[in-house]
């Protein structure tokens, strides 16, 4: 079942156009994310996906267009002000990202100590071991992340994410590189993250079972451009060779 | 033999020739402009770093940690190098010393060629081999595991956490390791003194400073910041600006040693240079 959404939109991108030397990545890209939605964004590798939400944190900045974060134009901010919009980011990175050289508890110390300054030990302790328990791991605290596997890498670094309580996720490809069993466990965990955090989601994925599991609403990329946007079950019931090549493969395996 | 073209073939001649001039005046082209970003990413990178120096918010704690890990990554390595290169020294220069009948000197000029040159130049590119390539290599590796995106998300300013106390530990921990690589150079200059004659430790330090000046310090000991500098800076900006594939990380590295080692002999050269215009 599909869930609802509100029709608030946290993100307004307009006419979005990025591109590295020659290559055009993202021709005229245009899209809204909605208060408490997951959003999902399809496509084959290089079509531009992780280069859209890494613009929208303005880890790269766009050539042309407009990106509008919670009323915010981010391609405008200085310094001061996009760090006050990045406190309401959070950004799973596809690999993880967790400092290599920080134990866990580092690790989830340090966005609390650079963007909730005014928290003290006690309070950073108390949200440290939260932020653990809903990844529901309580028990590495004083691990290095060399010493973890994928899949709890990616919890670690799923906590770090939600420990500063952010009103937007982005997820870049939350599940690559995981088994079955535990790709299916952090997708679960994007749901229940958006259900307790009243977050927006921003989802990048190739997996299709996490797709199901957690879209309310499909963009599919192609070409740098927004190919269609629908419901999974529109996805799901399309004609198009080109969208139903993505849901066949899936079913199959 | 000059090639005589056929009036008939002569438009494609001239065709196939203009595309040949066209690619290879763009290929040239390219790489000049090419040239000119890179230079242009090395002065931006120059301010960024100057500026988020001396800006508020100064990260002490990885300073000191910093410093320790290049110290103590660094210590054991020069002192067994600043020893050996006291010792051969020692022993190359005492059959011509001893040709000029000028034995007694033998302490003073080993003293003076690792005080003015041989410490801090070997200093240097021990360094620049050992600290520059794993600045760029674990900067690199940041880079490519999007740990220096994450950091900026995390509103932390990337230049300030992580470039300018490596800059700065460099440039602080290198004059110390040179001072120790003279000292240990004067230790195995004394060594090689006592293999084939039999001095005193204290007429052999007596000896060895008795022509030394301050001034055959301060030069040596300035041109170590530099170098420290240079090292620092070049390794940060290998890794900083690495790819995105694996390969980068070796590539930043590599690069990194190879680079800092160059401009270490080109940094000596002019400070020499200019040393040599004041005394």
């Amino acid at each position: 079942m599909e869930k609802t959404t509100s029709i608030k939109s946290v993100i307004d991108i307009q006419n979005l156009k990025i591109g590295f030397g020659n290559l055009q990545v993202l021709n005229d890209v245009s899209l809204q994310l909605f208060d408490q939605e997951n959003l999902v964004i399809l496509g084959k590798s290089g079509t531009g996906k992780s280069v859209l939400i890494k613009c929208i944190a303005r880890l790269l900045k766009a050539d042309k267009g407009t990106i509008n974060v919670l009323g915010e134009e981010v391609n405008m901010l200085k310094a001061e002000e996009l760090n006050n919009i990045r406190k309401k980011l959070g950004f799973l990175f596809q690999s993880g990202a967790l400092y290599d050289s920080m134990t866990v508890k580092e690790n989830l110390e340090f966005p609390l100590r650079r963007l909730k300054k005014d928290l003290s030990q006690s309070e950073i302790d108390a949200k440290v071991i939260e932020a653990l328990a809903n990844v529901g791991l309580e028990n590495v605290l004083n691990k290095m992340p060399s010493e973890l596997s994928g899949g709890m890498r990616k919890r670690i670094s799923l906590a770090r994410t939600i420990i500063v309580d952010p009103e937007i996720m982005l997820y870049d490809e939350p599940t690559t590189g995981l088994d079955p069993v535990t790709a299916e466990e952090i997708s679960e965990l994007i749901n229940d993250i958006q259900k307790k955090y009243k977050t927006a989601s921003i989802i990048i994925t190739h997996d299709m079972e996490c797709v199901r599991t957690v879209a309310d609403r499909i963009i599919m990329l192609k070409e740098g451009i927004v190919y269609k946007e629908g419901t999974l079950s529109e996805f799901e019931n399309s004609t198009d060779s080109y969208i139903s090549s993505f849901f066949k493969t899936k079913k199959i395996s | 033999m000059k090639k005589i073209i056929p009036i008939q073939n002569f438009k494609k001649y001239a065709v196939d020739k203009t595309i040949k001039v066209s690619e290879k005046s763009i290929e040239k082209t390219s790489k000049f402009s090419s040239f000119l970003v890179d230079t242009a990413n090395v002065f931006l990178f120059l301010v960024r770093v100057f500026k988020n120096t001396f800006s508020k918010g100064f990260e002490f704690k990885e300073f000191t940690k910093h410093c320790f890990q290049i110290g103590n990554k660094s210590f054991a390595l020069i002192a067994i190098t600043g020893t050996i290169i006291g010792l051969v020294l020692t022993i190359q220069s005492r059959p011509v010393l001893v040709k000029f009948g000028a034995l007694n000197m033998l302490p003073n000029m080993v003293a003076i060629s690792l005080i003015r040159e041989m410490g801090p130049v070997i200093t240097a590119l021990i360094c620049a081999g050992k600290i520059g390539s794993s600045m760029g290599a674990e900067l690199g590796s940041m880079r490519v595991t999007e740990q220096i995106d994450a950091l900026e998300v995390s509103s932390a300013n990337p230049i300030k956490y992580l470039i300018v106390p490596r800059v700065l530990a460099s440039t602080f921990m290198i004059p110390l390791l040179s001072i120790f690589a003279i000292s240990m150079g004067i230790l195995g200059g004394w060594i090689g003194a006592n293999i084939k004659g039999d001095l005193n430790f204290v007429l052999y330090i007596s000896q060895a400073f008795g022509k030394v000046e301050f001034m055959d310090f301060i030069p040596a000991v300035i041109k170590t910041f530099f170098f420290g500098s240079v090292i620092g800076l070049v390794g940060c900006y290998k890794g900083f600006n690495a790819g995105r594939g694996t390969e980068s990380v070796g590539i930043a590295a590599n690069t990194a040693v190879v680079t800092a080692s160059f401009l270490v002999i080109l940094v000596d050269l002019i400070a020499v240079q200019i040393t040599d215009l004041f005394l």
